[in-house]
This record gives C-alpha cells, sequence and structure tokens, in this order.
C-alpha cells in the first residue's frame, strides 16, 4: 500500500508542472486564468500532502479564490475577450517570425535549463534530515499563548514579519487606491442575476461564520487571522460581485478606521507590553493568548476588508459621487 | 528519493517556467500570471525543504502564509499598474523592440 | 471486512463513475449547455455517493454533520454557477445545440 501515495504524488506534480506549462502557454488569457485557478486548487491539495494544513487553508481562499477572481475582473476590465486573445495571438506569432527571436529563445531556453540543473543540484545536496527550527518553536510553545505552532510563528515568535505584512497590505491598498481611477473605469453595469444575489445572501453570513470559526481556532489548530481574513474578503468580493456596495456613510470615516484597525492595534499592543516593561512585542505569557486573539481579530477584519477592497479597485467614496 | 524532495524538484520547475514566461511574453496579465507561477514554485519548495524531518519546521509555513496574502496584494498593485498603462497608452504589451 | 465497509467501499466507486462520466460528458458533449448538464448533474450525484460512502466510516456524527454541510455547500454552489453560466451564454446568443 505504500505505492498509492507515491503514485498520488507523483501525477499531482507532474500534472502541477502540465497546468503551469498550459497556462503559460495557451494563447487565449481567460483560458489561462481558469487554469490558473486549477493550479491554484491543487497546490491546495499539495500543500495537505507536505502538512502544512494552515498553508491549504490560506491557499484555497486567497490563491485559487481571490487572486482568480481578481485576474478574471482585470481581463474583463481589458475588453473584450475575443480582441485581447487576438492581439496576443498575433504578438506571440510575430515575436517568434522575427528575425532574432528564435535563437534569442534557444539560448534563454538553454540558461533556464542551467538554472533549474543548478537549483535542483542544491537542493538534492542539501542534507536530507534537518529539523530546522522546529525544535526551538516546539520548546518555547508553551509561552507562546497558543497551541497551534504556526500562529506561535506569525503572532508570537515572528510578529514583526506579520505586523510589517499589515503594512504592505495597506501599501498596496493605497497605492492602488490612488492609480484605481483609470480614464476607462469599468462598464460593470451588467444586470445581475437574482441567482448571483440569492448565492450572495445565502453565502455571506456562512462565510462570516466560517471567518469567525477559524479566527477562534486558529490558536490551537489550523487556522488563524490571515485564513479568516481571505474568507472575509471572499464574502466582500462575493457581494461586490453581486452588485451591492458600502453605503455613503461608511464608505468614508468607517470604512478607513476598519481597513488600519489591524495595524494599529497590533502596534498599539506592541507599545503596550513595552510601557508593562518588556520590549516592543514581546508579550507577558500569561496575557499572550488573549493578546493575541485581540490582534487577530482586528487584524481578520482589516484584511478582510482590505482585500475585498483591493478586488474593488476604486476607492469606495469615489463611486459612490457619481 | 522521498516525496518531499519531489515536491522540493516540482518547485523549482515551476520557478523556471514563470521566470521563462515572465521574459518571453510581451503581454503584462501573462507576465503578473507568470510572476504568480513562479512566487508558487518558491512556497513550494521552501514547504517541501520544511518537511526534511519528522518534526514539521513551522517557521516557513508561517513565511508561506505571509507571503501568499503579499503575493495577492501585490498582483492587485500589478493588476492596476497594467490598466493605467492602457488607459494611457492604449496598450497592454510591453513594445517587442526597443523604442527609439 | 465488515458489511458497512464493503458497502462504503461500494458507495465510492460508484460516486468514482459518476465523476468519471460526467469528466466524459464534459470532454466529449458537443455545446456548452450540454456539458454543463453533464458536469453539474453527474458531479453532484457523485459527490453525494463519495459522501454518504465516506458518513459510513466517519468517527462521529459531528463529521458525518461536516460531510453533508460540504455536499450541500457543492450543490448549491454549482448549481448556481451552472445557471449563471447558461445564462451568460444565452445573453451572448450561443444556440443550444440541435443535431
Amino acid at each position: 500500500m505504500t505505492l498509492l501515495p507515491l503514485i498520488f504524488d507523483g501525477v499531482l506534480g507532474f500534472t502541477l508542472l502540465w497546468l503551469a506549462w498550459q497556462l503559460l502557454g495557451s494563447p487565449d488569457l481567460f483560458r489561462a486564468i481558469v487554469l490558473f485557478i486549477a493550479f491554484g486548487l491543487l497546490m491546495a491539495l499539495i500543500w495537505v500532502r507536505l502538512d502544512a494544513p494552515d498553508v491549504a487553508l490560506a491557499e484555497a481562499a486567497i490563491g485559487a479564490g481571490l487572486t482568480g477572481a481578481l485576474l478574471l475582473a482585470a481581463l474583463a476590465r481589458l475588453g473584450p475577450p475575443s480582441e485581447t486573445a487576438s492581439l496576443d495571438n498575433q504578438g506571440d506569432r510575430a515575436s517568434v517570425a522575427e528575425g532574432g527571436g528564435l535563437p534569442f529563445r534557444r539560448w534563454l531556453v538553454a540558461l533556464h535549463l542551467v538554472l533549474a540543473c543548478g537549483l535542483g543540484y542544491a537542493v538534492m545536496s542539501l542534507p536530507s534530515a534537518a529539523p530546522g527550527l522546529s525544535d526551538a518553536v516546539a520548546n518555547s510553545l508553551a509561552l507562546s499563548g497558543v497551541s497551534n505552532p504556526v500562529t506561535a510563528v506569525l503572532l508570537n515568535f515572528r510578529a514583526y514579519d506579520t505586523l510589517l505584512e499589515m503594512g504592505v497590505l495597506l501599501l498596496a491598498l493605497l497605492a492602488v487606491w490612488s492609480l484605481g481611477s483609470t480614464p476607462d473605469a469599468p462598464p460593470d453595469d451588467q444586470p445581475v442575476g437574482g441567482v448571483l444575489a440569492l448565492l450572495a445572501r445565502l453565502l455571506t453570513p456562512l462565510l462570516l461564520l466560517v471567518a469567525g470559526y477559524l479566527l477562534w481556532v486558529g490558536g490551537r489548530a489550523p487556522g488563524g487571522a490571515f485564513q479568516a481574513g481571505s474568507v472575509l474578503g471572499a464574502a466582500g468580493v462575493l457581494l461586490v460581485l453581486a452588485g451591492w456596495r458600502l453605503g455613503r456613510r461608511f464608505a468614508q470615516l468607517p470604512l478607513r478606521i476598519m481597513l488600519v484597525a489591524g495595524l494599529v492595534l497590533f502596534m498599539a499592543v506592541g507599545l503596550f507590553v513595552m510601557l508593562v516593561g518588556g520590549d516592543f512585542l514581546t508579550y507577558p505569557h500569561a496575557s499572550a493568548g488573549g493578546l493575541i486573539l485581540l490582534i487577530e481579530a482586528a487584524a481578520t477584519l482589516s484584511i478582510g476588508m482590505i482585500l475585498a477592497a483591493l478586488f474593488l479597485g476604486i476607492r469606495p467614496d469615489s463611486r459612490a459621487d457619481q | 528519493m522521498t516525496f518531499f524532495l519531489f515536491f522540493a524538484l516540482v518547485g523549482i520547475g515551476l520557478f523556471t517556467l514563470g521566470l521563462y514566461a515572465v521574459i518571453v511574453h510581451p503581454h503584462l496579465l501573462r507576465k503578473i500570471l507568470a510572476v504568480n507561477v513562479m512566487g508558487s514554485g518558491v512556497f513550494l519548495l521552501l514547504v517541501a525543504l520544511a518537511k526534511r524531518s519528522d518534526s514539521v519546521d513551522p517557521v516557513p509555513h508561517a513565511m508561506v502564509i505571509t507571503g501568499i496574502v503579499v503575493a495577492i496584494s501585490a498582483t492587485a498593485l500589478a493588476v492596476i499598474l497594467m490598466l493605467r498603462v492602457k488607459g494611457e497608452t492604449g496598450r497592454v504589451k510591453l513594445p517587442e523592440t526597443p523604442q527609439e | 471486512m465488515a458489511i458497512d465497509e464493503v458497502v462504503s467501499i461500494l458507495l465510492l466507486l460508484a460516486g468514482a463513475v459518476f465523476f468519471f462520466a460526467g469528466t466524459l460528458g464534459l470532454l466529449r458533449f458537443p455545446d456548452i449547455y450540454t456539458r454543463l448538464h453533464a458536469l453539474t448533474k453527474a458531479d453532484n450525484v457523485g459527490l453525494g455517493l463519495m459522501v454518504a460512502g465516506l458518513a459510513l466510516q466517519a468517527e462521529s456524527a459531528a463529521a458525518v454533520g461536516k460531510l453533508m454541510v460540504i455536499w450541500l455547500l457543492v450543490l448549491l454552489a454549482g448549481g448556481s454557477v451552472a445557471h449563471l453560466v447558461a445564462a451568460a451564454a444565452r445573453r451572448r446568443g450561443i444556440v443550444p445545440w440541435k443535431r
């Protein structure tokens, strides 16, 4: 029976490579994006095989779901798909037919083969058993306030990374909002079918429930702020697709408070423990669990809102003015 | 060959495929897709190498979760930049030959 | 081998047959509407059989409940998405296939 998982892994790995080849080579961009969504789902399966259920949850929600929706929306904004597809075709043919194109590509393929072989050799020559930091994490897990090691790393041992990442998300949203008002704003006035609205109404409360569950369970089982936040973001994307928009009253200050809440609360907790007498972001052991849950709750809200806002791509209040 | 090494090699394959596609394809949306594939390859390598011993190393897992979230924000930014390029110049591809 | 294990394996195999038929239909049927039909019908039944087969092996009632919720969600999403795809195809003026 040891052969069966081996075959399964082999099929997974080679299908993943084949999908990547297909999606990067197919002349039709719509097809490429759909293949990319399938690629993300396969990645989620591989994370489960590699004993990384936390990563699998994040990948299934973000890598397969949100990124796919984002790219499909971008493709729709680029114009009629048939036109872009044919343009893409012409471009590819032209670039191959061009005089200097083919030798250049041969050299490029050779270089990439050398690169792949070098990297492969480096990986194969690594020591086959290296515990890495797993012992260090396991030894101090009792002090972290949570029992899920990934959450402990994300929000306690390497909380700095997560804090800065919240900043990265906000920066990306700022840049998107600054650049977002393109001259040809998306027409996006398609009549929304009753089925989609019904689906959004049915699924949104359920997604909120799942997000809350993932947040709560993250301390001791796979889950946590990022997974919960991405589920929340998916709920937001569904609502946006069903034609729902933030009211003008909430699009100004309340929205912005929600967006920065995660980062601000994170920093506030970090500074607070400094006042109490520790270093920045080193929680006292007794209250670590509660502080982590507090930070995660705010981070979940912010991540969800930021992801939905990134999908919308335009400042919600600028839309309300129209 | 143990199966985590196999997935590490698959990760390298994805990275190389993505890098090639980033260089070769002039269409900006396909470059965005290719960068995402490259990122997936790096994530796969990291998590596969974290499984080398019996006790799975949680630090790369945390890094990859952070990376996935950063990747989608970078993708959103790239998409907006692409739409802006389309709005300003009317084209979504980089020119094949350097313009004078 | 206990009788419930045999029944479970038979249900899983039947589910796999339905998935196979659905995939075959997706690949071989002539137009978008018939393909959608094959995909959603066969996969929903296939997943139902899989869930029934797995429920027989589940450890607790809660696990059975989770499996059922998964099936209901897939039914809901699959049906809605099939409807949306078909409606979009009709709006684009794709005519259903006639022999």
